[in-house]
């Protein structure tokens, strides 16, 4: 069999075709020019607040030395990984960072659906709207106030510690302090993280409720049978992307609160890179350890995201 | 609707539970309010705090006569007005281009600003880049590390997209370009989103303590929750050492926590629909 071969003719042809398409392709890049232009800032700081710290990554791989830059330091292999893992410091902060996520997403996370239900379940729209301007309230309230008003709170001469028979202040005792992290941060957040969980069950049919109701339902199996279906896909998706950033504790809170007594029990991986790298000025280690911290913590998310959109398309039940 | 007897007693029950849930919510505050306007005696000796005792201002009148509450208010004051003001600009010229399907190289722009959500450099090199721009120990740090986020620029992309083309086409007839129609025409009309974000965005900056605290050690660069972070742990320390100043009493601490909290206290109740319209925003997408 013989190839066909082009003719001059039809080589020409294509060139040619290849040309326009170019200067068409120029053609529309000329007619969006002002949008480019727009768009050129937004790029630019993206480049640069974004992208050049994740060049700067590379000093976890190297001895980095701040006269000689990012790029001039020598290269150090995975040296600070070794003594990363070494480290006992480090798994301290990574257990204590598992176990208080952990212990935020059992009580945390279910908190704000049973407040929604029960927020749903009022019919007398004037208390609901007080209720709901007051719970919501906390979240707008910073970790630096909340944690001067505990301080406060919990101080030894405040009389709430005697009311419970208390004589240390639980923010200073190492069996305690985990607990204040998950009930402070209820305290913060319960009363907002109701609002998707709300417009979720805004959104459910009506009729669905009257029907129920024909056939006798009561307002339990109302709850059990229609409500709680219905806003199960909110809470599964939401569920699996709250799983994705188990690593993130949370830097503020933390390190607003916690102090030298209970070190052992509320290090985390965000206040030990602060540590070593801010305060200690230990930089490549600290990039080693933060780098750890953010790939385990995309593959998390990258893994839950898949599960969500799994759980997404194909409805839960 | 039938009212069974159980139902009435669930109601009851549900109520009288919420409203004690209000007051846990409300008590920590409200304490607070009354210690503001204790006596310093009073306040020192500590109590619940149901209501103020030996009621005075001479809490607020400290404070407020001190120069560091009026800079950190300054400082405060600029990040917020300034940065909000900068941030829609920036976020919304970004997602306007962004909203043009026939934009070239659309799908490259938008994977590099989406990406951004998933994965930082991380707070060392973050730093490292920040000091080589000189921007620590400047104001200018917390603007420019909450400028656009990828975040942002997707809800007001959004938003654009759903705006009706009709409007900008005949703009262009006119012979208006792009740039003027985004000024004249698209941010009016945006106005609801940016309202939202805005509100966002400055609560964000005026309640920002981690940036401030790492990137700004100059103390006239000082905002308000990095005062009231020093003066709390000021106040621990003499306690801890057996001294007390005028400082860092607990009536003038509560004060500060007061005037911090004061501008958002008075805007809450009536913006209220606009926070819970941009909760829902962000959850959409995520």
């Amino acid at each position: 069999m013989t190839m066909p071969v082009p003719t001059t003719a039809e080589s020409r042809s294509k060139r040619s075709a290849v040309k326009t398409r170019a200067r068409d392709r120029m053609r529309e890049i000329r007619k969006h020019k002002h949008y480019f232009l727009l768009l050129a800032p937004g790029i630019i700081y993206f480049l640069l607040f974004n992208y050049w710290p994740m060049l700067g990554i590379t000093i976890a791989f190297k001895d980095f030395r701040l006269m000689d830059g990012v790029l001039g330091s020598p290269w150090a292999g995975l040296k600070w990984f070794h003594l990363l893992f070494q480290s006992p410091d480090f798994w301290v902060a990574l257990r204590n960072t598992v176990i208080i996520s952990f212990y935020k997403l059992i009580f945390n996370f279910p908190a704000p659906i049973l407040l929604a239900l029960l927020l749903n379940e009022v019919y007398h729209t004037g208390f609901k709207r007080i209720v709901q301007t007051i719970v919501y309230f906390p979240h707008f309230v910073s970790w630096v106030i909340l944690g001067g008003i505990l301080f406060s709170l919990f101080s030894t001469g405040s009389g709430l510690l005697a009311l419970f028979g208390q004589s240390v202040s639980p923010l200073m005792d190492p069996g305690k302090f985990r607990s204040m992290l998950v009930l402070t941060e209820m305290w913060k957040e319960v009363g907002w993280s109701t609002i998707i969980y709300l417009a979720a069950i805004s959104g459910i049919n009506p009729e669905l409720y009257d029907a129920a109701r024909m056939d006798g339902a009561n307002r339990y199996h109302l709850i059990r049978h229609i409500t709680l279906p219905s806003i199960a896909g909110t809470i599964v998706i939401l569920l699996i992307l709250r799983t994705g950033h188990i690593l993130n504790v949370g830097f503020d809170q933390i390190f607003i609160l916690y102090n030298p007594l209970v070190y052992n029990v509320a290090d985390v991986l965000e206040t030990y890179v602060y540590r070593v790298g801010i305060t200690m000025g230990r930089y490549s280690f600290a990039t080693a350890a933060g780098l750890f911290q953010s790939v385990v913590g995309l593959l998390l998310l990258l893994f839950t995201n898949r599960v969500a959109k799994r759980f997404g398309e194909q409805g839960i039940w | 609707m039938i009212h069974s007897f159980s139902s009435k007693v669930f109601n009851c029950v549900n109520n009288v539970f919420l409203l004690l849930l209000s007051a846990i919510m409300m008590f920590p505050l409200w304490r607070e309010i009354s210690i503001s306007l204790s006596s310093k005696e009073e306040a020192l000796r500590g109590g619940l705090f149901l209501w103020p005792r030996e009621f005075t201002f001479s809490a607020y009148r400290y404070i407020l006569g001190t120069d560091y509450i009026w800079a950190a208010y300054g400082n405060s004051i600029f990040v917020t007005v300034v940065g909000t003001a900068l941030a829609l600009l920036f976020t919304s010229s970004t997602a306007y281009p962004l909203a043009k399907r026939t934009l070239p190289w659309k799908s490259v722009f938008s994977v590099i600003i989406v990406f951004t959500m998933i994965f930082n450099g991380g707070l060392i090199p973050t730093y490292l880049v920040m000091r080589q721009l000189h921007l620590i120990n400047t104001i200018w740090a917390l603007i420019a590390l909450n400028l656009i986020s990828a975040f942002n620029v997707i809800i007001m992309m959004n938003f654009i997209r759903a705006l009706p083309e009709e409007l900008e086409e005949s703009a262009m007839m006119d012979g208006a370009n792009p740039i003027r129609i985004f000024f004249s025409l698209i941010l009016p009309l945006c106005k609801p989103v940016l309202a939202t974000l805005a509100l966002w965005i400055a609560v964000g900056l005026w309640n920002n303590f981690y940036q401030a605290f790492i990137y700004l050690n100059d103390k006239s660069l000082t905002t308000l929750p990095v005062l009231l972070r020093l003066i709390i742990v000021g106040q621990q320390q003499e306690s801890q050492l057996g001294q007390a100043s005028d400082t860092a009493t607990e009536s003038v601490i509560a004060a500060t926590i007061l005037v911090t909290l004061l501008p958002i206290l008075a805007v809450y109740p009536f913006l209220q629909k606009y926070f819970i319209k941009g909760a829902l925003l962000g959850s959409v997408k995520a």
